[in-house]
């Protein structure tokens, strides 16, 4: 059993499980391979991989990395901004991300011929839910805002405010 | 963070393959040329006859199946990102199980994406490749699961620990300023040096649930009826006019070609059974009509109950002469196109709120939704729910 381990890696169990689940995905290839077009199927199978891992993630990887260089790039405000911004663009990214074909207009021909309808409101309607989100995102900003600098205010008589180094984003 | 992401798929993707698995049923692939995958094999082992009641039961798993893959849609991109990292490990391989292991990660992410991806890319009607969407969707279901179960095999101690380990109510209370990082784990999924925090887990959860809450209410209305016009950012939330015929079409009669034929008062049903016959559309008015509430439902997600007047297929079928039908092949004017034809079991074919259907909600059929005449049977597929009818042909 250690003789097992060490030469594999892991438990034999570890080995069956994998086997059984590449026995079914070696059935499913020989079905496949029968389909029309089985090698887009097979390119797209792996392009969906590497679009997510090697092109999406790295491409909003490298967007909140710049965005968090760009806020720390201000002086220390009394509320940070970051997140106010970050998560409203991400709620709009993710809509645009699904939804892409209707939004940009791509899938008109097969979205005319389906439903009769143009895609053409979906534009709209699109900026319309970022504009919403990014909206709702400011408010509640200036609110925060307003509750922080009150804080701030109120032992105006007394010493220094001392919760600004506790603050919730003090860069370091 | 991990943990819990992986914990909703864990319950969510079983669902969303049990009722894929289900719409493949709901197709009766093994009667006549229905079935869109011919070359399953034993990946169909499962099929049964598909049942007419409840009558919203298509309803139910296909609009679970569509609108739970869209809420999942963010909480699977979530759990990816929060893995992602492990994929650039060093050194890449650390033995043959690691290797194996690896390998079977390809599979889970390749078959999570495309999965999701062909879903979401056919709601949206935006087919950008050359190959069945039936084919790809049911072949990468498969692969996807097997490389799912097999992940959770392997993981699911290791979840459960870390779900354990820390109190969610907890976990809930503590703020950005309290966020400390997670301890070194033993899959060395936690960054060695990672950087001050910019968002608590509670606010990193809050940002999913809020995604996904958001994707699902921009989507839901297209199967709530009245609230169809909710769905904003959904294919099928649209509004046709006002009145009887304002409901979702899937194929125009413009793109189906039979704008002239179906709207020809020449038109007649042919009906070939043992007595064969030929009736128009004053024919099929004068046989005793019967009104049944049924919903449609689409494999693309989206329903709507209607109220259809017409006549019994059963009637029909007794017409023709074929006393105990077994079936039948409804043929629309509609040649081109895989669902030009359908075959109904001989269940469907005998329920009796099956309907040759003329009229919608008290008003004639439009064009586009099937005049002169379309078939409608409980619990099936839209698309089985032939439209512009022109030949039944009994067995």
């Amino acid at each position: 059993m250690t003789r097992f381990v060490r030469a594999y890696g892991a438990r034999p169990l570890h080995l069956l499980a994998l086997l059984a689940s590449f026995g079914l995905t070696g059935y499913v290839a020989l079905r496949v391979v029968q389909a029309p077009h089985w090698l887009a199927i097979a390119a797209w199978f792996v392009g969906a991989a590497v679009a997510h891992d090697l092109v999406l993630y790295p491409l909003y990887a490298l967007a909140d990395q710049l965005a968090q260089r760009f806020a720390r790039s201000f002086a220390p405000l009394p509320v940070p901004w970051l997140n106010y911004v970050r998560i409203p663009a991400l709620l709009s990214g993710l809509l645009l991300l699904l939804w892409f074909p209707l939004i940009t207009g791509l899938a008109e021909p097969g979205y005319r011929a389906a439903s009769g309808l143009s895609t053409a409101p979906f534009l709209g309607r699109w900026l319309l839910v970022a504009g919403v989100a990014f909206a709702i995102s400011a408010v509640s900003y200036a609110l925060r805002l307003r509750q922080v600098s009150r804080a701030l205010r109120v032992p105006d008589a007394g010493p220094a405010p001392a919760r600004r180094s506790g603050g919730p984003r003090s860069p370091r | 963070m991990t943990s819990v992401l992986g914990a909703l798929l864990l319950v969510g993707v079983p669902v969303l393959f049990g009722t894929g698995l289900l719409s493949y049923a709901a197709y009766e692939p093994r009667l006549g040329s229905n079935n869109p995958n011919p070359g399953a094999g034993l990946l169909g082992f499962y099929l049964f006859r598909w049942p007419t009641s409840p009558s919203w039961l298509y309803r139910l798993t296909q609009g679970t199946h569509v609108l739970l893959g869209l809420t999942l849609a963010p909480i699977l991109l979530a759990k990816l990102w929060s893995v992602l990292p492990k994929l650039f490990e060093w050194p890449p391989v650390r033995s043959a199980a690691h290797l194996l292991e690896r390998a079977s990660l390809l599979l889970l992410v390749g078959g999570a994406v495309f999965e999701f991806g062909t879903g979401i890319l056919n709601i949206a009607n935006f087919y950008p490749w050359p190959f069945s969407f039936y084919d790809a969707h049911l072949y990468g279901a498969w692969v996807f699961i097997g490389a799912f179960a097999v992940h959770v095999a392997l993981k699911l101690p290791r979840m459960l620990a870390a779900l354990r380990g820390r109190s969610l109510r907890r976990e809930l209370r503590v703020p950005l300023a309290q966020t400390r990082p997670e301890p070194p784990d033993p899959d060395g999924l936690v960054a060695a040096t990672p950087a001050a925090p910019t968002l608590s887990r509670r606010g990193f959860l809050a940002s999913v649930g809020l995604a996904a809450v958001t994707v699902l209410g921009l989507s839901a209305g297209q199967v709530l009826g009245p609230l169809r016009s909710t769905a904003l950012l959904a294919p099928r939330g649209r509004r046709y006019g006002s009145g009887p015929n304002d409901f979702q079409v899937n194929r125009t009669a413009a793109t189906a070609g039979v704008i002239e034929p179906a709207g020809n008062a020449d038109w007649r049903l042919e009906l070939v059974g043992p007595t064969s016959r030929s009736l128009s559309r004053a024919d099929l008015l004068a046989m005793p009509l019967h009104t049944e509430s049924l919903p449609i439902a689409c494999v693309e997600g989206w329903s709507v109950q209607r109220t259809w007047t017409g006549v019994r297929l059963r009637d029909l079928a007794r017409l023709a002469g074929a006393a105990t039908p077994g079936g039948v092949l409804v043929e629309s004017l509609e040649r081109a196109g895989a669902f030009g034809q359908a075959t109904l079991s001989g269940a469907q074919l005998r329920d009796p709120r099956s309907l040759l259907a003329l009229r919608v909600n008290g008003a004639d059929l439009s064009l586009d939704h099937g005049f002169p005449a379309r078939v409608i049977v409980p619990a099936a597929p839209g698309v089985h729910n032939t439209k512009w009818v022109n030949r039944m042909s009994f067995r």
